[in-house]
């Protein structure tokens, strides 16, 4: 079996989010890159697992970005992906982005193609669902657990309220959130492994972008905290009702 | 047209939807043309009284009632253009996040998803959606002819006025290559992303066994419950309980974080929650900060008293 999972690059959790060029632009200053958390822990850590199970299973990475996804492309090498792709182009439109990937698969064969639930930067949660659309392929969104039997991934996706156990034929597109795998660190043979691996970058095809980011702003600031003292809880509840109303 | 998709839980539309259903009726007018709701399934509701937030029409499509993505994507994406559609609007919950990017493939319509505002149609078409987690906004400009907005849940307040919808039902099937092979729901769970109210606790609760002054906290509130996440880690409480960075983000009217020391990856899980009161015996504990009330003191002796102090006032 071939899995394609697709990695993003995005800034540490704790990187502070801070704008520059008139806040247009995301200031990239002092920050720290990271795989996002959904696509490591998630959707690369389960494939590795499945890798583990069946050493025939071979795991592709894919991440459409400029050469600075490189090292977080070798980073997913070195947890356990076989290979890597980047396609060469820096742009945050997901209609974009998923066609650059769609092309890749479109040739490549794969039976699984794995994203993560968003990214958490963008906080799109769109990726998986384009790249479906853009294949003809079936689609289970925001997956806690597979399995596979054959050629049937055995899903659960979070529905309201609880969950459901889906049954589908390969090849299918699934985004997984937490529940799927836990998280991993990189042993030093992975990582040395990595630096030898296949890292190939590819020209994109040409896209018309749907979307444009305009600017950014940051929320307005809290008023501060009013603490009300422990021996007086109802006086909080009063504050609720009358000053915030909400209770 | 403003072609607005509604998602239903057992029959009964659902509050996230409701907000959707105000919010196309609000873009519609902006831009001087109707607002009608695609309902997919056989439900238990009136819908000729969606008329109240501001539909002229409401389209059923009825015999539908196994959710499929690919299958309803096509629906939903046919309607749209049946309809000359020129904006078409989800709500950004479980279901929305699984269609609108494939209608958004097969209109080739720009989406923006995690909508917190109207658009901007002053100089095209812009819309304010959250970022980095809740901790900013960007503005994006949708390109295409026929846009696509999912709005966050809790960001937009349904507006109820007087009117009736047209409702005009067809019979429609779709073929699905998923098989539902079984369905589990917690019973008398809450959807957290759906609650008003979220009580919420942290490692600061010691143990699962303590656990029951949080749940009676959470039901005179009539709230939904959630944890930070070394306490799903623990398996203290289940993983959809989590919320953060890295679990599910929400953004109720009332947020009350109890022994949760508000570590920024928690944070931006829930800082679109309109008020945060933060419960915690530690006064240096960082989610003051970003608290608009709260109580120094220990949630063992709190959390009873405020529950009783809610009882007593309601
Ligand atoms: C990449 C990454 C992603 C992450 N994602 C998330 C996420 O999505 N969600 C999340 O929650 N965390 C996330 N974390 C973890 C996060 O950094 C914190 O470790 C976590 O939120 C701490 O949980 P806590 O507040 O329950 O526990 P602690 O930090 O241990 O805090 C417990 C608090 O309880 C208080 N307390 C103790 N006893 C009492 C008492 N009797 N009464 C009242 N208060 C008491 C203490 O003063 C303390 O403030 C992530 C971390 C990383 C690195
Ligand atoms: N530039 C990218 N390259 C490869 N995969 C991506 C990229 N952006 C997003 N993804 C994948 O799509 C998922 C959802 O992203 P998003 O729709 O942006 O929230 C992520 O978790 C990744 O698995």
């Amino acid at each position: 079996m071939k899995i394609l999972v697709c990695i993003s690059k995005t800034p540490d959790t704790t990187a502070k989010i801070a704008f520059t060029d008139n806040n247009t632009k995301f200031d990239t200053n002092g920050v720290q890159w990271i795989i996002n958390p959904y696509d490591e822990w998630y959707a690369l850590v389960r494939a590795i697992e499945l890798k583990e199970a069946d050493a025939s299973n071979s795991i592709h990475l894919i991440s459409v970005g400029g050469s600075d996804a490189e090292p977080i492309l070798r980073k997913a090498l070195a947890l356990g992906g076989d290979e890597a792709i980047r396609v060469n182009i820096d742009i945050d439109d997901s209609y974009t982005i998923a066609t650059q990937i769609a092309e890749v698969a479109k040739s490549g064969g794969y039976d699984l193609i794995l994203t993560g639930k968003e990214t958490i930067d963008h906080n799109g949660s769109t990726l998986g669902g384009m790249v479906a659309e853009l294949l003809n392929l079936p689609y289970i969104s925001l997956a806690t657990k597979l399995d596979m039997n054959g050629s049937i991934a055995h899903v659960t996706r979070e529905i309201d309220g609880g969950q459901e156990l889906d049954e589908v034929a390969t090849p299918v597109v699934i985004s997984a959130q937490k529940g799927m795998a836990e998280a991993r660190i990189p042993n030093m043979r992975g990582i040395m492994a990595a630096r030898t691996k296949p890292l190939s970058v590819v020209e994109p095809v040409a896209c018309d972008a749907l979307t444009s980011t305009v600017s950014f702003e940051m929320p307005p600031a809290k008023a501060g905290v009013k603490l009300v003292d422990a021996e007086n809880v109802a006086e909080l509840v009063r504050l609720l009702k009358e000053e915030a109303k909400v209770v | 047209m403003v072609l607005i998709y509604l998602d239903n839980i057992n029959g009964a539309i659902k509050k996230s939807s409701l907000e959707a259903l105000s919010y196309g009726a609000a873009v519609a007018k902006q831009l001087g043309t109707d607002a009608q709701a695609l309902v997919i399934g056989d439900v238990s509701s009136d819908l000729s009284a969606l008329g109240q937030y501001g539909v002229s029409k409401v389209h059923q499509l009825s015999g539908v009632n196994e959710f499929d993505a690919q299958g309803f994507a096509r629906l939903v994406a046919d309607k749209a253009t049946e309809g000359n559609a020129s904006v078409v609007v989800f709500s950004h919950s479980l279901s929305g996040k699984a269609l609108a990017p494939r209608v958004s493939v097969r209109l080739k319509a720009g989406l923006v998803t995690g909508a917190v505002a109207l658009p901007d149609t002053s100089n095209g078409f812009v819309v304010k959606k959250s970022v980095f987690s809740g901790k900013a906004f960007a503005n994006v400009r949708i390109n295409s002819a026929i846009k696509i907005v999912s709005l966050n849940p809790n960001a937009f307040t349904a507006v109820l006025g007087a009117g009736s919808a047209e409702v005009v039902t067809t019979a429609a099937t779709i073929s699905s290559n998923v098989k539902i092979a079984s369905v589990s729901k917690s019973s008398g769970a809450r959807t957290l992303t759906e609650s008003e109210i979220v009580v919420s606790a942290g490692r600061g609760m010691k143990g699962p066994e303590n656990w029951g002054m949080i749940e009676e906290l959470a039901d005179v509130l009539n709230a939904g419950l959630a944890c930070s996440r070394p306490v799903a880690d623990a398996h203290w409480r289940p993983h959809h309980e989590h919320v953060g960075q890295t679990g599910v983000a929400i953004a109720p009217n009332l947020y009350i974080a109890v022994g949760i020391s508000g570590a920024i990856q928690h944070l931006a899980g829930v800082n679109r929650s309109k008020t945060i009161v933060v419960i915690n015996k530690d006064p240096e504990a960082p989610f003051f900060k970003a608290a608009d009330y709260g109580i120094v003191g220990d949630a063992f002796e709190v959390i009873p008293k405020l529950t009783a102090a809610l009882k007593a006032g309601s």
